[in-house]
This record gives C-alpha cells, sequence and structure tokens, in this order.
C-alpha cells in the first residue's frame, strides 16, 4: 500500500527549564491514518501536540507538515496552523460568541471568507455532530459535552488537514464522553488524519491504526493497537496498561 | 421657624447656583474619568509586560498613587508646580490633572486584573485557529476584557465624582462650596439653612452617582 506521509517528527526536543519534557522524539504519520498518543501523566504528550501546532517553541529536531517544516513563531505560521485543527481538554469556546460565531469567526477573518459560506457550512457541521438547534446558543448554556463537539466543529471548518485532540474527554462527566468520542469515530472513518492524546484505553484500542506510547519524553514502544494492548513490548507499556485493570480484592 | 428655612432654596438663584456648582464637579469628574480610561487601559496593558523594567515603573506609580492621598497631590500640583517649575495651573486644570493621574493607576490596575483573569486557553485556542496576535487582542481578549471591566470602570466614576469634592480647597467653588456660600450669605435671615442646603448637596449627588451604580449593576447581572 502506497502511503502519503503527512506528518514528520523528527528528534523532538523540548525543554522547560532545566528539565527535559520530549527527549527526541521521532515519528510519522500518514495521511487517513490516526495515531493515538498513549503514556502517564507528564510523559510530554500534550506538549507534543502544543509542539505540532507551535503553541510551544521546539529547542531541536524538526517538525514537517507535506514537507514544510513548522517553526513556532516562524513566518508560516499562521498558514500552516490552518491546516493543523487543536482541540483542547478545557472548553475553550469563546464565552462573549454564540455557537455559530465561535464556529465561522475563524474562517470569515482568518481565511477571509464569506459569512454565508462560512454559516453554511457551520450549520452543516452543527447538523453532523446533531447541535443544528443550539447553533444560536452560547457556550455557558452547552454542558461540557456539547461544548467539545463544537470545539471539533470549530476546529473542521477550517478544513484542516490533521487533527489533534489533547485529551478532549478528560474534563468530561462520564455520560458525556461517548457522544464525543463517536464524534471522533466518525472522523476517523471518514478518512481524517488524527494524533490523539487519551486516557480512554477501549477507545483508544477501538479508533488507533497506530499506538505511540510516550515515557519521559522518549517513544518507549510504537505499534499496532493490537500487539500494543494484547502483547506490549516494554516493562514500562506492561506497567502502564496495568494501572487500567482491576483485580477483585479477597475478603 | 425652622420648616420655613426651606423657602432659602427659592430665594433668587440659589438652587440654581447649587446646580451650576454640581456641575463643576461633575466636569472635573467626566474629564478626568474620559482621560484615565483610554490612559488607563494603556498603562493597564504595559503593566501586563513581563519586562522588568516595566514592572518596576509601573509598581512605583501604582503604590505611588495609592500611599498619596488625593488632597496632599492636589497641593504639591497647584502650589508645589508654582514654587518649583513657576508653572500657573489653573486650579480646575490641577484638579483634572491629579484626578486623571489617580484615576490612570485605579484604570490601569482594573485593565490588568481584567486582561490576566482572560484564561490562557483563550489565546491558545484563538492561535491553534490560525488568528494572529492582533486578531486574538482585537476580537477574542478585548471584546472578553471590555465586559468585564465597563461596570468596575462605571464605579470607578462614581468614586472619581465623590473624592473631586476635596477641589474645594484650591479655591474651586464646587456645589459643597457653593452651598457653603448660600449658607454664610443668610446666616442672619436663614439659621436652619445648613440642613437644607446640605440636604441638598447630599441628594445631587446621590442622583449623579445613583443612576450611575444602577447601569453598572445591570451591566453587570447581563453580562456574567
Amino acid at each position: 500500500m502506497e502511503e502519503t506521509v503527512q506528518l514528520q517528527v523528527q528528534g523532538l526536543i523540548k525543554r522547560f527549564g532545566n528539565e527535559t519534557v520530549l527527549n527526541g522524539i521521532s515519528f510519522s504519520v500518514h495521511k487517513g491514518e490516526v495515531m493515538v498518543v498513549l503514556g502517564p501523566s507528564g510523559c510530554g504528550k500534550s506538549t507534543l501536540l502544543r509542539c505540532i501546532n507551535g503553541l510551544e517553541a521546539a529547542d531541536g529536531g524538526r517538525i514537517l507538515l507535506d514537507g514544510e517544516p513548522i517553526i513556532s513563531g516562524g513566518k508560516n505560521m499562521i498558514r500552516m496552523r490552518q491546516k493543523i485543527g487543536m482541540v483542547f481538554q478545557s472548553y475553550d469556546l469563546f464565552p462573549h460568541k454564540n455557537i455559530l460565531e465561535n464556529i465561522t469567526l475563524a474562517p470569515m477573518k482568518v481565511q477571509k471568507r464569506s459569512k454565508q459560506e462560512a454559516r453554511e457550512e457551520a450549520e452543516q457541521l452543527l447538523n453532523r455532530v446533531g447541535l443544528w438547534e443550539k447553533r444560536n446558543a452560547f457556550p455557558r448554556q452547552l454542558s461540557g459535552g456539547q461544548k467539545q463537539r463544537v470545539a471539533i466543529v470549530r476546529a473542521l471548518c477550517m478544513h484542516p488537514e490533521v487533527m489533534l485532540f489533547d485529551e478532549v474527554t478528560a474534563a468530561l462527566d462520564p455520560e458525556m464522553v461517548r457522544e464525543v468520542l463517536d464524534v471522533m469515530l466518525e472522523l476517523a472513518s471518514q478518512g481524517m488524519t488524527m494524533i490523539i492524546v487519551t486516557h480512554e484505553m477501549q477507545f483508544a484500542r477501538a479508533i488507533a491504526d497506530r499506538v505511540l506510547f510516550l515515557d519521559r519524553g522518549t517513544v518507549m514502544e510504537e505499534s499496532t493497537p493490537e500487539k500494543f494492548f494484547s502483547a506490549p513490548q516494554t516493562k514500562r507499556a506492561q506497567e502502564f496498561l496495568n494501572t487500567f485493570t482491576f483485580e477483585k480484592p479477597n475478603h | 421657624m425652622q420648616d420655613l428655612d426651606i423657602s432659602i432654596l427659592f430665594k433668587g438663584i440659589n438652587f440654581l447656583r447649587l446646580l451650576g456648582g454640581l456641575w463643576v464637579t461633575v466636569r472635573i469628574s467626566l474629564i478626568a474619568v474620559g482621560l484615565s480610561i483610554p490612559l488607563g487601559i494603556l498603562f493597564g496593558m504595559f503593566m501586563t509586560l513581563k519586562n522588568p523594567i516595566a514592572k518596576g515603573i509601573s509598581r512605583i506609580y501604582l503604590d505611588f498613587v495609592r500611599i498619596m492621598p488625593q488632597l496632599v497631590l492636589l497641593f504639591l500640583v497647584y502650589f508645589g508646580l508654582t514654587r518649583a517649575f513657576g508653572w500657573n495651573l489653573s486650579n480646575e486644570a490641577s484638579a483634572i490633572l491629579v484626578f486623571t493621574f489617580w484615576g490612570t493607576a485605579e484604570m490601569g490596575d482594573l485593565v490588568r486584573g481584567a486582561l490576566i483573569s482572560i484564561p490562557r486557553h483563550q489565546y491558545d485556542s484563538a492561535a491553534a485557529l490560525g488568528f494572529t496576535k492582533m486578531q486574538t487582542f482585537y476580537y477574542i481578549i478585548v471584546p472578553q476584557t471590555f465586559r468585564r471591566l465597563l461596570p468596575l470602570a462605571i464605579n470607578l466614576t462614581t468614586r472619581m465624582i465623590k473624592t473631586t469634592s476635596l477641589v474645594v480647597l484650591i479655591g474651586m467653588v464646587e456645589v459643597l462650596k457653593v452651598g457653603q456660600q448660600i449658607i454664610d450669605a443668610n446666616r442672619f435671615d436663614y439659621p436652619n439653612a445648613a440642613l437644607w442646603i446640605y440636604g441638598v448637596v447630599f441628594l445631587l449627588y446621590f442622583f449623579v452617582c445613583w443612576p450611575i451604580s444602577l447601569i453598572a449593576r445591570k451591566l453587570e447581572e447581563r453580562w456574567r
């Protein structure tokens, strides 16, 4: 199968003060592939995503999207960011704008698309995630799960080539996790290239084409979900997966 | 008869004179607030800079304004500048200068507070959508800051109006001074004039500040 590499990360290094958060990370993501990044908290997963769309400046290594380097603060940053959609853990909608305005603001102001065209697309996307009725509501009137779905739509409306998801369900009540994950599963089935940081192991296994396991800023393991979840190669990965399984205590 | 002393208000143009005095108070306050708001916005943005020199300057300015009673500042500008540099500022100009100096510091601190209260992820998500720094400020940060700020700025206006009564002491004839003049001029004919005149002054202040506070409260409710 001939696959085109869409995103390449080569020897990425990131330090905060004396602490090296990412210590030479390399991997590549093909077009239409879903990469799930797993690892214990503090392993650098979120920092990795923030480096990929230039929110953090890398201290070493390269990130290439379609062969073009992403440099935080670089001249092409604005253009490159439009190719990368990102959804964060915190509900980050703009509180002073209603749902439609939240979605159409960037297409209109950043991409200079017409208001009518942006609105039409926004309404279509909202319809797809089942939130068309909420188009004139304000973020504070929505539940966490609904806000996250809007945040996904807002990123999609910019027509990104790659979507980054940074623990998007971590702050949600359990019963709202599903509705957000379903939207992501649908996106994956439509061939969107995605990099997902998550703690939902079942979901990771279902959606991933490949799994990247990070620990202390390095890639410990890169494999298919079947292999990773049933037969992890490294001791760290085994320990990590064990923290998600429970045994019935004897009493 | 005590009660009849109320007629002092209707004698000659006394009431109009009081209103004229009130206008002096309101005029100084509004000019000072009008200057303080734009200057305070700039100062507030300056205060959020990470540069240590900028931090030092802001700190000194803010502390100086907070520690010095406004009255001392008024005297310093009105009498002091003339002595030291031969600048002959009128009392109104001195008052506007001092209250703007004070208002800018207060407003700046409010602006700083509003700016830093905008969560980090608002900047991040705007950046991730491809907004430039200027666009982020214009479309996302400023509108949110403005909503937090407006009620506070209005409260500052009422504080300003109340504090401007100090300008009497550099010889300005504002509402309180007009009241005193009326009382003094009618000491023998209307011995109880003080009660009525000061009562009216109280009401005049109230009717200027109360609607302003009311607007602030309404806006606060609407934008929360």
